[in-house]
């Protein structure tokens, strides 16, 4: 047995993904919670680390590379995504991922982001959503709710704010899930799932930024409110919600309805199914999208809200030039240079 | 009866028509037709920004020059023997570059009190109708209406007939300079081959054109341009971007990297995308970005990832890219960032030629951030000098930056074109493990031209990462300390300063090693610069010509070779920018011709300038 194949048929551990490089985030921030999970799952995926790339743009997200003992690419803002489609591109046998965040991948880079998603690199976006502009020290973000308070804006902040999870529908995304950094089970599953995925996966992360945001997702990640504030999507499981598991979701007619289990005449069967493949429902659930204060308002979902196969950007350019050297035959340089008509002198 | 044929040594002629009128076409096709004769010729198309400008207005005129010859030439020509004018607005834009006596084929249709009105004549003046045109040789044609009646049995709309009056004219043209029509009809079905009735059309307007100059006689003579005296070979005929396509697929073929093309639509770089997308067997990817930032750091992302990484844009594009350029330059890997310059500021001429993004090329970007700059002289020169680029990127580790102008790019010449196995093979070495007594992976470890190794992801045991924040020295993590910073903007000059050793030096085109004049040149004016020196070097003037390919770094010799003259002269199409560095660098009193018109400078304008200089 030769030394790569033993080297291969050693498992490898999360800290085989560690670098020697010291973790510059905040204490208390989020990321070192995705850091971990990432960190974790990747073993079980079973790629090897030289397969592996991380690609990432500008924030405090964007430092994730250095972490990470895979080959990696801390770029320029915003860019992340198009220097990924690239490689991608020109290396399919590759496992890219993207680590941006809500400034890199919504602001700066958004223009990339939904191209991405719509040509389906077989890749992976982690979205980092703090809705904050952390390494520069605390402006509001495309994702900030309107009039927040920031450097930026003492009066309060003026623009609506982006649905991430809509917007990458919109831009015809194949796999959209949600998780945040407080629930690392649940992290993990979304990272497997993201990476089983072929084609863009699309994956937001709620992550506390403790210096700057600090709570901004505390309603759902919280002991105290997160049953009732979430809704956890399962494949072919109605969607039931509550401290209790009292509460669910039904279809009245064209719009979506709040049930009470207990009072209502409504019980599970009643409930509407979730259904990955189904781009409708997917649609209606990226729209659960409600001010958590807000009177009769919907839980937030996390999980898979939409995954759904189609060709690659990547293959369909492999294959047309497959079809290209089949019709022409493979390009021969001689012919090229002469083209069909020529002339001799002398 | 038939009329003599007359050989001339030398013809201009200029196609001008309004912009749907199929001028271009008509050009291009007169244009291979003289190449397939063994003529020598340059062209020079120059049309309107607007797809379809308003009909019959001035500008809205577009015009094809070609200058054919049994001499060796080296442009479009400053004037033109013959002008074709499909309208009163096409004569009235071209005439003042006819030389007298010139001969001037007008289609009468293009000259009704509309025409007149949106050329913008007096009420009443009609140029063919009064003595203004005493002087040249005029021919009137009613082309619309004999185009009608060749096609008149033909089922479809006027219109549609109408839009063969080109090929009449080309026909026409055909017969007055002898040729054969082959090479028209072959193109024509290949064009039009699945639609009949164009197809028929078009070749019955060809034919009929033809046939008008062989039974009217209008002209007493016809002319033939016999073959040109060039150097042995088998050529073919080609244009500056059509060449480039090509020297960047010879170049991925001689580096065995497979290429990848990020790029968005931009005129006039568009064509380098729609050649190279036309040749996927080659394995070359093309890929058609949401924007020119996607499309350069696509290319590097290819380029990170092993592949031969180009984007393609103009000026507005490039700026567009710095950012993206600074970053390839701290990631040191190879990329080949070409710019088809047009004229600036911001949408500035699109469609016209200047030279004015050289200083954007040498320091448009933030930080200390150099870069190799490439240029090309001729459009068959692009595809050796984008050979080069690619060389140089590869070899050293760098992103380059590659100049043509929308001159060089769409115009033609014949081409000499290399075998593939003449082309120097271009050395590539990844690194594919680590060495001997090499515990990590060190990315930033230099070799002897202080290039750095290339590791591609999937080689195992080399993972490491790179990025955008300054580099500590040799391991490529992320420092911030001063003393390094200052070593690492050294470093980086350093590598870009010291590919001087591995380019030729400085050769003059032409002229004395010393002497009272140097014209040194870089880009599209070589032709021009080259014919004015040679008509002074005629004239026993002391004048010599060198031309530049490479502008960063320039060639070890050119310092000395600058001062073995009395006077420098610079011509460039731009305010002034080679002259600015090459002042800077060398404190040479260098002399700068300058013009700004979004047209090629001319040899005349040239030979004004050099004797004013000789006194």
């Amino acid at each position: 047995m030769s030394d790569a194949v033993t080297a291969a048929a050693t498992p490898l551990s999360a800290k085989d993904f560690a670098t020697d490089q010291e973790v510059r985030w905040c204490p208390g921030c989020g990321d070192y919670s995705i850091l971990k999970q990432v960190q974790t799952i990747l073993p079980q995926t079973g790629i090897p680390r030289e397969q592996i790339v991380i690609i990432s743009g500008i924030g405090c997200s964007s430092r994730f590379p250095y972490y990470m003992n895979t080959y990696g690419m801390h770029s320029i803002h915003g860019r992340a995504t198009a220097i990924a489609s690239g490689l991608k591109a020109t290396r399919p046998e590759l496992s890219v991922w993207i680590v941006t965040g809500d400034g890199d991948g919504l602001s700066i880079g958004g223009n990339h982001t939904i191209h991405l998603l719509r040509r389906n690199f077989d890749v992976n976006i982690l979205l980092f959503n703090n809705q904050i502009y952390g390494l520069t020290k605390g402006q509001y973000s495309p994702t900030s709710e309107v009039h927040k308070v920031t450097k930026s804006t003492p009066a309060g902040s003026l623009d609506h704010p982006f649905n991430p999870m809509a917007l990458a529908m919109g831009a015809e995304g194949t796999f959209l899930a949600r998780s945040m950094d407080r629930d690392p089970k649940h992290l993990q599953q979304m990272l497997l799932r993201a990476n089983a995925h072929h084609g863009a996966s699309f994956l937001e992360i709620y992550q506390n930024c403790n210096i700057f945001n600090d709570g901004a997702f505390e309603i759902f990640t919280e002991k105290g409110t997160r049953a009732a504030e979430t809704l956890v999507l399962e494949q072919g499981k109605p969607l039931i919600y509550g401290t209790a598991k009292d509460k669910g979701i039904r279809m009245d007619g064209y719009k979506p309805q709040l049930v009470d289990l207990n009072a209502g005449g409504y019980s599970a069967d009643d409930l509407w199914i979730h259904d990955e493949a189904d781009m409708y429902k997917a649609q209606m659930i990226t729209r659960f999208f409600d001010d958590p204060t807000a009177e009769g308002h919907f839980p937030r979902p996390f999980g898979v809200f939409y995954a759904k196969e189609r060709s690659t950007y990547e293959d369909d350019m492999q294959l047309q030039i497959q079809e290209m050297v089949a019709t022409k035959g493979k390009g021969n340089l001689d012919k090229l240079l002469s083209g069909k008509e020529t002339w001799t002198i002398g | 009866m038939s009329v003599p044929v007359q050989i001339v040594e030398d013809v201009v002629i200029k196609f001008a028509g309004d912009s749907g009128d199929g001028m271009q076409l008509t050009g291009s096709q007169f244009t291979n037709n003289s190449a397939l004769i063994g003529n020598d010729l340059s062209t020079f198309p120059d049309f309107p920004a607007e797809i379809r400008a308003p009909q019959g207005t001035v500008p809205g005129v577009s015009g094809f020059q070609l200058h054919f010859s049994s001499n060796k030439i080296y442009t479009p020509g400053d004037n033109c023997d013959v002008l074709v004018a499909m309208n009163a607005a096409a004569l009235k834009v071209n005439l003042k570059a006819l030389k007298p006596g010139g001969i001037i084929i007008v289609d009468t249709d293009g000259f009704d009190t509309k025409n007149l009105r949106l050329a913008n004549y007096a009420d009443g003046v009609n140029p063919l109708e009064n003595d203004s045109l005493r002087g040249y040789d005029v021919h009137k044609m009613d082309i619309t209406k004999l185009t009608r009646e060749a096609l008149k049995e033909i089922q479809m709309g006027v219109k549609e007939k109408d839009r063969a009056k080109n090929m009449f004219v080309l026909g026409f043209l055909y017969w007055l300079y002898d040729r054969d029509l082959t090479s028209t009809f072959s193109f024509l079905h290949d064009k039009f081959g699945k639609r009949a009735e164009i197809l028929e059309s078009n070749i019955k307007a060809l034919q009929a054109g033809y046939n008008y100059g062989d039974t009217t006689e209008a002209f007493t003579s016809r002319y033939k341009v016999e073959k040109a005296k060039l150097p042995a070979g088998v050529y073919r005929n080609i244009t500056g971007n059509v060449a480039l396509a090509y020297g960047l697929i010879a170049a991925a073929e001689k580096s065995s990297l497979p290429m990848f093309l990020g790029t968005y639509p931009i005129t006039p770089a568009s064509d380098i995308l729609h050649e190279l997308s036309r040749h996927k067997n080659f394995g070359v990817r093309t890929f058609q970005a949401e924007d020119e930032i996607a499309a350069i750091t696509a290319a590097i992302g290819a380029a990170y990832g092993g592949s031969l990484g180009v984007t393609t844009t103009s000026g507005p594009g490039m700026a567009l890219k710095a950012e993206a350029m600074g970053l390839a330059v701290m990631l040191e890997i190879p990329l080949v960032i070409v710019d088809i310059q047009r004229g600036g500021p911001s949408t500035g001429l699109p469609t016209k030629t200047e030279q004015s993004d050289l200083l954007q090329a040498y320091y448009g970007r933030n930080g200390e951030c150099p870069m190799p700059v490439i240029s090309a002289s001729t459009p068959s020169d692009c595809f050796e000098a984008v050979y080069e680029a690619v060389r140089i990127a590869v070899e050293h580790m760098t992103p380059v930056i590659f100049l043509s102008d929308g001159y060089i790019a769409n115009g033609a010449e014949p081409w000499r074109f290399p075998k593939s196995a003449d082309l120097k093979t271009i050395s590539v070495t990844f690194k594919k493990e680590l060495a001997e007594g090499e515990a990590k992976y060190l990315p930033y470890k230099r070799d002897e031209k202080l290039v750095r190794p290339w590791a591609v992801p999937g080689t195992p045991g080399l993972e490491h990462r790179i990025g955008g924040l300054e580099k500590e020295d040799v391991t490529g993590n992320i420092s911030y300390d001063p003393d390094n910073h200052q070593h690492m903007v050294k470093t980086r000059e350093a590598k870009v300063e010291m590919i001087a050793d591995h380019i030729p030096v400085q050769t003059l085109d032409s002229g004395p090693e010393s002497g009272d004049v140097l014209v040194l040149g870089w880009g599209s004016t070589y032709g021009a610069i080259k014919s004015a020196v040679m008509e002074l070097q005629a004239q026993g003037k002391s004048v010599a010509h060198a031309h530049l390919r490479h502008i960063r770094p320039f060639p070890r010799n050119l310092g000395d070779m600058l001062r073995s003259y009395k006077h420098v002269l610079i011509p460039e199409i731009n305010n002034g920018q080679l002259i600015k560095i090459i002042r800077d660098k060398y404190l040479v009193d260098a002399i700068a011709f300058n013009k700004i018109k979004g047209t090629p400078i001319t040899r005349t304008e040239l030979v004004t300038a050099i004797g004013e200089l000789l006194g």
